[in-house]
């Protein structure tokens, strides 16, 4: 009878909400990629060719889906370190520092500082990287909770303020001495390496950490009492903290989460790709994340998708520019484009939905 | 006590309304609905939250532009069909309205808040206009006996003062069609009667009134003609001297109106004391060396003027403050830190005040937020992981038994009604059978059925499962009707606890306003 009383307002609102979030978002990455034709025209290169070239690029052969795979890794890791802590709005957008941290710790720990067989090393390499990023993500949010200080700021600034850190070390207590003077750190012992996972191209394990990493987010988010109190502080912080959910407690734990997982991203780039650190080991993943999460509408699954998409991008432009001679900085723009479609896209999609309220 | 003004039957009409409907989606908000209004009269328009009066009121105004009718005003003795959507037209025919919410700058003084909009701009030569204003101004002060300091910021004006500033300004740009929108939900009582002698002064001067009420009460002693709306229909016209509460009160709801329950019920032990409680002024009003008891099997009413105390008094029984000085007990236990969450699985009940705001999270399912307080007990998760099953299930056989008008366990609490948002607050408080029940503003915009609802579900919890309530209402005829004894709050301060058998309005509507000793 209750189902009767509210039918004038049944419109099959929940299903067709979400197939509209759905269609922004692929319009969105539709809109950007079309956008990229601007720049394209201004450097006077042939558009066409140069979107055959970006799709040959990136997909057009196993090497080139290996790349693109390889490229995704990080940006799922610090795509899912931005939609868990945007689920709880905090703004996390230190996830490249937390990268960088991440990828210290697995020098620090694996260039010798234990002796064992890589079952022991490997897992303790994975754990220091992620408890690095875990608490370069702790001071802000500490920060936060207790003082009130704005976390976009203080994580957005603790970037630079590891990557100078990162530099000093380059050049002082993690210099390679055999690195001809290069600013680099010693390589990793290879027991503290993740495997390759696709034989004679540079797909590591860290895909494979990445995936079951949205796995197990997804779970947490949706199906036990963290995600919900994670959720509700997200989505009402006053009622949550009204129900008697500790808004401060939350927030730590989604910090320490976000971080550990951005500090992950950077375990991968060192111990699976590089096998040493440098002050370059990120093109600007923790950024990219930030878009990433975005674009999967902050859903840990969706963001493996979209991560695959801008990791596409970055292969396939990148690509397309050596072919032409075009800047490969057209990626950066693409991708900054597609952030740029999708929040437009959302507040399209609010006016949509709302409709009839 | 219906008076003689200047509008009469035959009165020229001023304004007409024809067939207005506005829709806003699936919904009517306003179906074909005509109205007159003549000269010099105050014309009450009756109707629960939700019936239309504000959409309508909207309309007039030219905040919306209506799919279907139009509206006339008088113009040199005949109607003229006002530009629809231009809310610069209907100020221009004379048309004014004071929103529930009054729009004033709250850093500038009463004197050019009025003035405000009225200039341009670029116009040199300010000052001896202000002086020309201000003479205008209280020639139609003295006139009203709309007394109001014009030089002080409104910001340090009562509510009432600030009203009466809304009003003058519609004076002042010449109104001939006053529309009042709830004006008196914030007032005292003897504001509220101090407001309806004005209006009778001003209509006297052929001034016309329409007044937006759901009480009945004042309709009766303020207005000469009474429409009702509901549904988004005009469901009854009459005069006022010619009706009666009762027919009206069911041409409002659409049926008999149900009675306020208050059962006999004796009060036991003591379930909350406050021995001369402050608490600091984070919450708004600061609290002042308040005592309170509230026992077990009876309900409290806390009187008042929102904005006195109130929200110190609510945030510290909801565990969301700690008493600055005195001492608080909450069911024997000593409150010396923020613990909303203890004070809940402790057996405290709390209704908050916003109930979108702090009662529920939007944007989650039924399901979701009936289990929001309760997230730890064995039916919601075992061992962090939540038991969907379970809690659909149960939120199902929760949605039947309280009756919550919705799509089910898994649709969304965003849309659904104020009411129905209260019925899953109630399902999900009271359900946990507590010893202590913090009603804040509980009934605050649900239509009479709604709020007979909650009114009932508090009895029920006093007298049959012994709770203690603490009721907080702006509504003196509802803690009159469900309240044992009546306490009233005036800046911080707490009176002695009446019984609210004996009590009489007029005492309290002076406590209400600090003019008899608290």
């Amino acid at each position: 009878m209750s189902e009767v009383a509210a039918a004038p307002l049944k419109r099959s609102r929940p299903a067709s909400a979400g197939a509209i979030s759905v269609g922004v978002r692929v319009l969105a990455g539709i809109a950007a990629l079309l956008l990229a034709a601007l720049p394209l025209l201004a450097t006077g290169a042939p558009i066409i060719e140069a979107y055959g070239l970006m799709v040959t690029g990136a997909l057009g052969s196993a090497f080139a889906v290996s790349e693109t795979l390889t490229r995704a890794t990080p940006l799922i890791l610090t795509g899912l370190a931005a939609a868990v802590a945007f689920r709880a709005k905090l703004w996390n957008i230190g996830a490249e520092g937390q990268l960088y941290a991440g990828a210290i710790a697995t020098v620090v720990v694996g260039t010798g500082l234990i002796e064992a067989p890589a079952f022991i090393t490997l897992p303790a390499v994975v754990l220091a990287g992620a408890a690095a990023g875990a608490f370069l993500m702790l001071i802000p949010t500490l920060l936060k909770v207790r003082l009130g200080v704005d976390e976009v700021v203080t994580t957005l600034l603790l970037n630079f303020v590891v990557l100078l850190f990162v530099q000093m070390l380059l050049d002082g207590a993690l210099k390679d001495p055999m690195g001809m003077g290069w600013p680099q750190s010693p390589p990793v012992v290879p027991a503290a390496e993740l495997p390759e996972i696709w034989p004679r191209t540079r797909l590591h394990a860290g895909l494979i950490l990445g995936i079951v990493a949205a796995l197990v987010l997804s779970f947490v988010i949706a199906r036990t009492t963290f995600g919900f109190r994670m959720r509700a502080v997200g989505e009402n912080a006053a009622a949550a903290r009204f129900a008697g959910i500790s808004v401060a407690k939350t927030m730590i734990g989604v910090g320490l989460i976000s971080g550990a997982l951005a500090g992950l991203a950077g375990v991968g780039e060192v111990a699976g790709l590089k096998g040493y650190l440098t002050s370059d080991i990120s093109p600007g993943f923790g950024y990219a994340g930030i878009v990433v999460a975005m674009l999967a509408g902050l859903s840990p699954i969706g963001s493996v998708v979209s991560a695959l998409f801008i990791a596409a991008i970055y292969v396939g432009a990148d690509s397309m520019s050596r072919a032409l001679g075009v800047s490969s900085y057209l990626a950066d723009l693409i991708v900054a484009m597609a952030l740029i479609s999708i929040l437009i896209g959302e507040v399209v999609a609010r006016r949509l939905t709302r409709g009839a309220r | 006590m219906s008076f003689v003004s200047a509008g009469g039957d035959d009165a020229p009409t001023v304004l007409a309304l024809e067939g207005v409907t506005k829709r806003f989606g699936a919904l009517t908000a306003n179906d074909g609905i005509d109205l007159t209004l003549r000269r010099g009269e105050v014309l009450a328009l009756l109707g629960e939250n939700g019936a239309g009066k504000t959409t309508l009121m909207n309309v007039l105004f030219g905040k919306y532009t209506a799919e279907g009718g139009r509206v006339l005003v008088e113009r040199d003795g005949a109607l003229e069909p006002l530009e629809p959507g231009s809310p610069a037209a209907a100020l221009g025919a004379g048309i004014a309205m004071v929103h529930q919410h009054f729009t004033l700058a709250e850093n500038l003084s009463g004197l050019d808040n009025i003035l405000l909009g009225t200039r341009s701009l670029w116009k040199f030569g300010w000052g001896g206009a202000r002086r020309a204003a201000r003479t205008r101004l209280q020639g139609i002060i003295e006139a009203s006996g709309l007394a109001v300091p014009l030089d002080v910021r409104v910001d340090r004006l009562s509510v009432g003062e600030r009203q009466r500033i809304e009003i003058l300004k519609s004076l002042y740009r010449e109104a001939r069609v006053l529309v009042l929108d709830e004006p008196t939900a914030l007032l005292t009582p003897q504001d509220a009667d101090r407001l309806f002698g004005t209006l009778k002064k001003l209509t006297a001067t052929g001034l016309s009134v329409i007044l937006i009420s759901h009480k009945l009460r004042e309709v009766f002693s303020a207005t000469d003609r009474i429409v009702v709306l509901r549904h988004g229909r005009k469901v009854g016209e009459t005069a006022t001297a010619a009706a009666d509460a009762t027919s009206l009160a069911e041409m409002m709801v659409g049926s008999a109106v149900p009675k306020t329950v208050h059962s006999a019920r004796t009060p036991g032990e003591p379930v909350v004391v406050l021995d001369g409680v402050s608490v600091s002024a984070e919450h708004g009003t600061a609290l002042d060396r308040v005592d309170l008891k509230v026992h077990a099997g009876e309900i409290v009413g806390v009187a008042g003027v929102s904005g006195n105390g109130q929200g110190a008094l609510a945030a510290l029984l909801s565990g969301l403050a700690v008493p600055a000085g005195g001492t608080a007990q909450i069911l024997g236990k000593q409150v010396e830190r923020v613990d909303p969450g203890g004070l809940s699985t402790a057996g405290v009940a709390r209704i908050p005040e916003d109930r979108h705001q702090d009662g529920v999270v939007g944007t989650m399912t039924v399901a979701e937020n009936l289990a929001l307080e309760n997230l730890k007990t064995p039916s919601v998760s075992s061992r962090g992981v939540l038991r969907l099953s379970a809690m659909t299930s149960q939120a199902r056989k929760t949605i039947a038994e309280s009756d919550i008008r919705c799509q089910g366990p898994q649709s969304t609490v965003r849309l659904m009604s104020g009411g129905n948002i209260q019925k899953l607050i109630l399902a999900r408080t009271l359900g946990r059978k507590p010893r202590f029940v913090l009603a804040n503003q509980p009934t605050r915009g649900l239509d009479l059925g709604a709020a007979a609802d909650v009114a009932r579900r508090l009895d029920e919890a006093a007298t049959q499962h012994r709770a203690g309530v603490l009721l907080i209402s702006e509504d003196l005829d509802e803690l009159l009707a469900v309240a044992d004894r009546i306490v009233v709050l005036h800046e911080g301060r707490l009176s002695e606890a009446g019984p609210a058998a004996a009590a009489d309005r007029n005492a309290i509507g002076l406590m209400m306003s600090g003019q008899a000793a608290a």
